[in-house]
């Protein structure tokens, strides 16, 4: 409990930036964004890989897990939704792609919305009648949705089944920027891009109406429901927000990797990324980006020690988990804001 | 008449829990639903307000049935609920916990100065609270937060489940003076309780429930002085 005390990064980060005024914010965020930018070109220094390519270690599966983490935080964090299946979301936007993409001429950019689109329809479809449900019923209906749609692409034709879907298209270069399968530094700057949109977009809602309305649900529905709160169409807003963002994840996948195949879409991708939240710190934007990336990382990094890698991935989560139960960066305590208040009062 | 249950049933599952009460709320008055525990008081409230599906029956509020209209929606129409141990948003501060109360309203910007100005007169720890998380309140400030935050929606008909739960004998007698003066304000006021000495004392009529009935319907002083009321529920030693 006391390592709490002086091991507070969050607080410590949301200090600096409740202290910066408006100059001082932009500055931070364009050096960040600048610094994040540049990280294809750290490839030589301790941060390299050891057997995977580091530029594309930074695509899938770091800046994919932050994406979907992010969306996940949607579900999960904001309104407390346990979702289990949201591997299903991230599939149908890969198989969108690799579908569109080998039998039409669309290329990435205008598959995308179609991506988005089936993935946010699958969020609604799945979301009316089982969003009723809550707690481990809801975690039980997802995870089988989650596993309904990998059997279906796995016995079907269209698919190929097992087969997977290969030569699917990779994007068209955006002008000077040349997506190339050896050098995939401009993949990694459309997910930050990607992963810049969410953010933007989670914030705006979270200090809006459905923002608060996300909070109250997952606090106490039925207070939240006797507050006027339409408890199901906020849920279901939900839902269908992390679907999409899922879903514009699964596209960039398919057309990064060129080949997919069912046994990329397991269950052990939902709780991995449902470990990335917890791990990073449910409910807490900065806490899943960081959590996603050290998740999606750790385990490339640590490849030269082959057998073992998953024990010490393991070992860490257990580790980190016992030290911060809230996760690295957990959400803002209201106790502490209010002993703030007092101070500056 | 501002609200009359007309032969309720409700259903958990296979098990009857409303087997069938009805109860008129007339304008202006307080009514108090007595019984023991699974006499099925709190259900009648959750019925009312929306959470709990009519299985069969009428639930009639300002000459409209609207049993079939969903929770959300009956706030609109002016019926507002503190629900059974309080249900406040703990994670919430007091002031974001009465803004929520006023979620649905449409002006709300321009009504919630002056409304929150209302609940602090009435409650005036509140307001010394107003930052303060709500899970860290005690039991009575937390009660007085759920009151004011149903009051926020500016509710016709006001559903108390048991205010009393869990206070200490000052805080109860404290919270069933404010809820007298709001009835004074206007606002009818339906009180589930257990603790039938208060709420006999305050409410203008009552309603004794058993498993899913109704076995009495008086004045509430009439109820006071009877003797089989006094023996069952106040107990022989009853304190006043």
């Amino acid at each position: 409990m006391k390592i709490r005390n002086y091991w507070n990064l969050r607080d410590w980060g949301a200090g600096i930036w409740e202290r910066a005024n408006r100059p001082k914010r932009i500055a931070i965020a364009i050096v960040s964004i600048v610094l994040v930018t540049l990280l294809p070109f750290a490839g030589a220094s301790f941060l390299a890989t050891p057997i995977a390519a580091y530029d594309a270690v930074l695509v899938y599966p770091v800046g994919v897990f932050v994406l979907m983490a992010l969306g996940l935080n949607i579900v999960v964090g904001k309104s407390g939704m346990l979702d289990l299946g949201y591997v299903a979301f991230f599939a149908i936007g890969a198989y969108t792609m690799a579908l569109m993409g080998t039998h039409t001429g669309l290329n990435t950019w205008e598959i995308m919305p179609f991506g988005i689109g089936f993935a946010m329809l699958a969020g609604v479809l799945l979301g009316l009648p089982t969003l009723r449900l809550r707690g481990d019923y809801l975690a039980i209906v997802t995870l089988g949705f989650g596993e309904i749609v990998r059997l279906v692409v796995l016995n079907s034709t269209w698919s190929k089944g097992p087969n997977g879907i290969a030569n699917i298209p990779m994007p068209p270069d955006i002008g000077p920027l040349k997506f190339k399968l050896e050098d995939q530094k401009v993949f990694f700057w459309v997910v930050v891009t990607m992963i810049l949109l969410t953010i933007w977009m989670i914030r705006r809602l979270s200090i809006r109406r459905p923002g608060r309305a996300w909070e109250a649900i997952r606090q106490d529905e039925d207070a939240a429901e006797l507050m006027g709160i339409p408890t199901l169409k906020y849920k279901i807003w939900s839902f269908t927000l992390g679907a999409a963002v899922g879903g514009a994840a699964g596209v960039l996948f398919a057309s990064k990797n060129l080949f997919i195949a069912p046994e990329m879409f397991t269950l052990n991708v939902s709780i991995l990324i449902l470990s990335c939240v917890v791990f990073g710190g449910i409910g807490n934007i900065w806490g899943v980006v960081v959590g996603a990336a050290i998740l999606g990382y750790l385990p490339e990094r640590i490849r030269f020690i082959s057998d073992a890698r998953l024990l010490v991935f393991g070992l860490v989560l257990v580790i980190v988990m016992n030290f911060r139960p809230d996760g690295l960066l957990p959400r803002k305590k209201r106790e502490k804001a209010i002993i703030k208040k007092e101070v500056n009062a | 008449m501002r609200l009359e249950i007309k032969d309720l049933h409700v259903h958990y599952g296979k098990i009857e829990a409303i087997k069938g009460i009805s109860v008129v709320v007339n304008e202006g008055e307080i009514v108090t639903l007595i019984g023991a525990n699974g006499a099925g008081k709190t259900t009648t409230l959750k019925t009312i307000s929306g959470l709990r599906k009519v299985t069969s029956g009428a639930i009639i509020f300002d000459g409209q049935d609207i049993s079939n209209v969903p929770a959300h929606e009956r706030v609109d129409l002016g019926i507002s609920q503190a629900p059974e141990g309080r249900g406040i948003f703990p994670g919430m501060t007091v002031l974001e916990n009465l803004e929520m109360g006023k979620f649905h309203r449409k002006n709300r910007k321009a009504e919630m100065d002056e409304d929150l100005d209302k609940i602090y007169t009435l409650f005036p720890r509140l307001k010394e609270r107003v930052a303060q998380a709500g899970g860290t309140l005690s039991g009575g400030e937390q009660q007085m937060l759920a009151i004011g935050r149903a009051l926020m929606s500016r509710p016709k008909v006001l559903l108390l489940d048991e205010p009393s739960m869990g206070l200490a004998p000052q805080m109860i007698a404290n919270i069933f003076r404010i809820i007298t003066e709001i009835n004074k304000t206007g606002v009818t006021i339906l009180l589930v309780e257990q603790n039938a000495q208060q709420a006999l004392q305050r409410a203008h009529r009552a309603y004794i429930l058993e498993t899913g009935n109704v076995v009495k319907e008086a004045k509430a002083s009439d109820l006071l002085n009877d003797p089989a009321v006094r023996e069952a529920y106040l107990g022989t030693g009853a304190h006043s």
